[in-house]
């Protein structure tokens, strides 16, 4: 196969990927992990969904997770949280530590576990109360805090989501008024306001229009200074815009989600070890 | 190579219509030929307007009748009926106090205990802390309350829950006779009874709105509300039933409309007395337990109309009621929270 064939159709498609060597020159030796994960499997009832993932989610990076439709990539970014515990009956199998804390051990205070790695969902879903408030909830849930506190967490972290400006003015107006893409930047700082370590996101553009996504995309190279992000993605430009590293989930005959490859994102998209992952980069599914 | 396509369902063999015109050659006409399906549409129309206005008319008609049989009581006593406090058949002295008194106090006292314990079972049946073969149920037992004949429950209040709660009140009185509103020994029925009947007979009203409203709330609210490390009873306080206020208020003045209005189980339980004394534990009487107890027997024409009046203040009370829910879930569902 030559590669360098393919090398310049992905510098064709994507050609934000400018300097190829740079990125994939960073090597992981220099950089800490936020998250450890080793043979992670989720179950729903009895069918298994993801089997027995294992990679590093490096801290102040940005971790692309990228596959087909039902590869088990929301139930792999939701076990991560445990927010799927919420919505059905799952179990994990594996171990996943957080900066070295086993996120399944039986004594993990789950709302402990949640402030510290937020999450920004793909449907933005702002409560129905004021753009203050909606920001405000996170700080306020975690403890008291006095007036002159809470305004200025507020305010920074309406700054870190790029929306202080637009919304200043009509800070006390219903969430429910802003655009779609508004909204999704306020579901943004809401997650921000707690101070998490890493920001989970679950196709976060899927819902939004281009130029909304380009807004969110900016604002995800802003916070990767302070943040670990693993974001979700069904648009592979967008993975290969905004990400460092690159997960490449798929199923396999009997459905079952599994991990095909993971690197740098120049590396996957340009140079994949896996066929498999080169046929889906290059669009050829299948 | 197109006229080919066409040509079989233009032809006459073919068994349809042909339309000709302009040149075009379709098998379909866009007008009415005869428009005889027009004065089937046009009667339905007025069918159904004729519906809508009639079910309003019935309500003016109603109110018309009611205004003219209270217009002896109304020319006798005027406005001061209101606030007038006694009620003697004999002497023709008629007020409507202690009745207004007896309904709103019983009415109050039964949304004060139906919506807390409403709203609970709401959560109980639309949260997840019971299995669904549990909830599920508890749900339907619940809403079966609602299914009851009202004279049941009043048979159960006069054998079951009078006797029971006979000691309670005797308590209330024994500590608390200080306190106007337990100022009166107790002898079995009572306005507090009367409202604690109301209040059973008002949580399915509340408890199946209130769990539409809940069930109806977007998933996703809870998962961020999750997600920003809230706990799921902080979820709840919130978020949840923040966001269910227009709902739940709607349920409750839905349930304050069938308390004010009741009729048969009140009268069975609260004694029937005319007169007025803030205690709830005393004997007490509601504007429909009067109309109930005393219309088969009123003979006298401003007796009827003191009657009719009450009906009418009822009929005010009501009207209001419903006014201030729209009001209402009309500022709370703008507001959202």
């Amino acid at each position: 196969m030559d590669y360098n064939a393919s090398d310049k159709i992905v510098k064709r498609i994507y050609p934000e990927v400018k300097d190829l060597s740079a990125v994939s020159q960073s090597a992981p030796e220099e950089l800490i992990t936020a998250l450890k994960i080793r043979n992670l499997s989720c179950y729903y009832g009895d069918k298994k969904a993801v089997d027995s993932v294992s990679m590093d989610i490096y801290q102040g990076q940005i971790t692309a997770i990228i596959g087909p439709s039902g590869c088990g990539k929301s139930t792999f970014i939701k076990a991560i949280n445990r927010i799927s515990e919420l919505e059905a009956k799952v179990r994990f199998e594996g171990d996943v530590e957080f900066f070295g804390q086993n996120i399944y051990n039986r004594r993990v205070n789950l709302n402990k576990l949640r402030r510290q790695i937020g999450m920004v969902f793909q449907k933005p879903n702002p409560f129905p109360i004021s753009i203050y408030d909606n920001v405000a909830y996170g700080i306020r849930v975690a403890g008291r805090k006095s007036r002159s506190e809470l305004d200025e967490f507020v305010e920074s972290a309406l700054r870190g989501a790029a929306i202080w400006d637009e919304v200043k003015d009509n800070l006390k107006k219903s969430a429910l008024g802003l655009s779609g893409g508004q909204q999704q930047r306020l579901c943004i700082a809401r997650a921000l306001a707690v101070k998490p370590k890493m920001l989970l996101m679950d196709e976060p553009c899927s819902a939004l229009d281009p130029i909304a996504t380009m807004k969110i995309e900016e604002l995800l190279q802003t916070l990767r200074e302070e943040l670990t992000i693993a974001i979700v993605t069904h648009n592979m430009q967008q993975a290969s815009r905004v990400s460092d590293y690159t997960a490449f989930f798929n199923t396999d005959e009997s459905r079952i989600g599994q991990l095909i490859e993971f690197g740098p994102t120049a590396k996957i998209f340009t140079d994949a070890t896996n066929p498999g992952t080169r046929d889906y980069i290059a669009g050829r599914f299948g | 190579m197109m006229k080919e396509q066409f040509e079989p369902a233009g032809k006459p063999d073919s068994g349809k219509t042909s339309f000709v015109k302009n040149g075009f050659d379709a098998d379909f006409a866009l007008t009415n030929g005869t428009g005889e399906n027009l004065w089937l549409d046009q009667g339905f129309t007025w069918l159904v307007h004729g519906f809508a206005y009639g079910t309003a008319f019935v309500l003016f008609w109603l109110s018309w009748v009611i205004f003219q049989q209270a217009q002896p009581a109304i020319a006798h006593f005027g406005l001061g009926f209101l606030w007038g406090s006694t009620w003697n058949i004999g002497e023709l002295t008629f007020g409507a106090l202690p009745f207004i008194y007896g309904t709103l106090v019983s009415s109050a006292l039964a949304l004060f205990i139906a919506v807390p314990v409403g709203v609970a079972v709401a959560l109980i049946t639309s949260e997840d802390f019971l299995p669904p073969w549990v909830r599920s149920p508890i749900a339907f037992v619940v809403e079966l309350i609602a299914a009851i004949p009202s004279v049941i429950i009043g048979m159960w209040g006069i054998f079951v829950l009078i006797p029971f709660l006979l000691p309670m009140q005797q308590w209330l009185y024994d500590r608390f006779s200080w306190v106007p509103l337990f100022s009166t020994p107790p002898s079995g029925p009572s306005l507090l009874v009367a409202g604690i009947v109301l209040s059973i007979m008002i949580v399915p009203t509340v408890a199946a709105i209130s769990r539409e409203v809940l069930l109806v709330i977007p998933k996703e609210l809870r998962s961020a509300s999750m997600s920003l490390g809230a706990t799921r009873w902080e979820t709840i306080f919130r978020v949840l039933l923040p966001s269910g206020t227009s709902g739940i208020l709607g349920a409750s003045t839905l349930a304050l409309g069938r308390a004010l209005g009741e009729t048969m189980a009140v009268t069975m339980v609260i004694g029937n007395s005319p007169q007025l004394n803030p205690s709830l534990l005393e004997l007490g009487s509601t504007i429909p337990s009067v109309l109930a107890t005393q219309f088969a027997e009123a003979l006298d024409k401003l007796h009827i109309g003191a009657l009719m009046y009450l009906s009418l203040i009822l009929f005010a009370i009501t009207f209001l009621v419903n006014i201030a829910a729209v009001l209402m879930v009309r500022v709370f569902g703008h507001q959202q929270i």
